[in-house]
């Protein structure tokens, strides 16, 4: 740096008024520069979330089964204090499915779920998008290290008996794993509220549509 | 020259963040269950380092000492929310992989170690390189730790390094040992304790081994 500016600074450098003003100009520097990469990157990250999401829901939902855009028939839905977000396909106008996306309580936190279903509400496919269970041992619920989280393809409360829905240590048609019975009881207990709940809902929308 | 070859024996080994100051623990820990793991926190470490010791040694002058190191921590956070923000927008996947571990870069006090007591109190070119090896020696600790970890707990080394680096990198993906159950130990944080005691414990031999000999080739010199 030039010796002038340097013997300056050297002189001033003490002075309390020009420690706290240096440190409000770091801070407003530092908020500044944050807005801005924030206001650039926005754009870009709202669309890879997008993708993301995309992803997500093509894992249990095939594109051939609807040709609307899926991500804008978000909607939130509660029950009991279960949240729940719902999206709904449809194709040509014509309802073709539901995708549920919803959190059961693991061994160690939240696993988080996307559930596919028909317009019957018949189990396409359930994945797990993320999830804190013990590696080697819970994690077995992620479809790329064990098959099954498959076991849910097409199901229905229907097809399947209420007491079904429960892994086999609880007298139910799920396995679990050795020395995890936790994770796979948290996962099968929640896609079967899941489908409780929206065969309710689905109930409630449509004496709604008679009544009206 | 022998300036820099002894900043670069200083970061790499001699002064090793982990190693030697055993500093950065927390999130050395944390995320070294694979190689990959470890190498993506190292290499994000290495930016953060490099762009904060700049900082530090360029803003030098105009800091005084009494408010130097809300300064600096102020530096480091923004750095690292930036680099947060950059790689979600524009490196997505890798983003994906290094997601968890970028805000603990924050918390490595290895990054305000160095900038405190080198890079503010060195020309730019120097702090540089000192964030260069210091990052270098934490990166391959890193890799070397998640390797063993992941070899023993799991089977496998450098799982998922195409997600990292690129499909270019799929060759360092091997699987060690083919149809292993998995030591769970080793992939739970104790494992990483175990290991990182090994390590400090196999560096300290080696020094003092290398003393020893010192020792004894000065002895035998004065008695010649």
């Amino acid at each position: 740096m030039l010796p002038c500016i340097q013997n300056h600074l050297d002189k001033i450098r003490d002075y309390t008024s020009y420690q706290s003003a240096s440190l409000a100009a770091a801070t407003g520097l530092a908020t500044g520069l944050l807005l801005l990469i924030s206001q650039v990157t926005a754009p870009a990250i709202a669309m890879r979330q997008y993708e993301d999401q995309q992803m997500a829901l093509a894992l249990v939902m095939p594109v051939a089964r609807y040709s609307n855009d899926l991500i804008a028939t978000s909607t939130n839905w509660r029950v009991d204090g279960r949240q729940y977000q719902l999206f709904t396909a449809s194709d040509n106008g014509a309802a073709s499915g539901y995708v549920v996306e919803t959190e059961a309580s693991g061994y160690a936190g939240p696993i988080k779920l996307m559930i596919g279903l028909d317009e019957q509400l018949q189990i396409i496919g359930v994945r797990v998008l993320s999830h804190a269970e013990t590696p080697g041992l819970g994690d077995k619920i992620e479809v790329a290290k064990h098959d099954w989280i498959t076991s849910f393809d097409g199901l229905s409360l229907t097809n399947t008996p209420e007491n079904q829905w429960a892994v086999k240590k609880d007298g139910g048609e799920f396995d679990q794993f050795s020395g995890a019975t936790i994770t796979p009881r948290a996962v099968v207990n929640r896609v079967h509220q899941a489908l409780l709940d929206l065969e309710s809902l689905a109930h409630a929308k449509a004496s709604e549509g008679e009544s009206s | 020259m022998s300036n820099y070859r002894s900043i670069f024996a200083e970061g790499l080994w001699r002064n090793n963040v982990v190693l030697s100051q055993c500093l950065a623990l927390c999130p050395l820990l944390a995320v070294t269950s694979s190689a990959t793991n470890g190498l993506g926190l190292g290499l994000a470490t290495l930016a953060v380092m490099v762009c904060a010791n700049l900082l530090a040694s360029v803003f030098q002058p105009a800091i005084s000492r009494a408010v130097r190191i809300p300064i600096n921590i102020l530096m480091i956070a923004t750095l690292v929310t930036l680099t947060d923000l950059v790689l979600n927008a524009w490196m997505h996947s890798l983003h994906k992989v290094l997601g968890l571990f970028i805000p603990l870069i924050v918390t490595n006090c290895a990054i305000l170690g160095r900038v405190e007591s080198f890079a503010s109190k060195q020309p730019a070119l120097p702090a540089v390189a000192d964030g260069v090896a210091m990052g270098l020696g934490f990166t391959w600790v890193l890799v070397v730790l998640g390797g063993f970890r992941e070899i023993l707990g799991s089977g496998t080394l450098f799982a998922d390094a195409s997600l990292l680096l690129g499909s270019h990198f799929e060759f360092l993906e091997i699987t060690v040992i083919p149809n292993y159950r998995g030591l769970l130990l080793m992939i739970l944080p104790p494992g990483g304790f175990l290991i990182l005691g090994f390590m400090l414990m196999a560096q300290r031999q080696w020094q003092r081994w290398l003393e020893a000999r010192q020792h004894r080739l000065q002895g035998e010199q004065s008695c010649a």
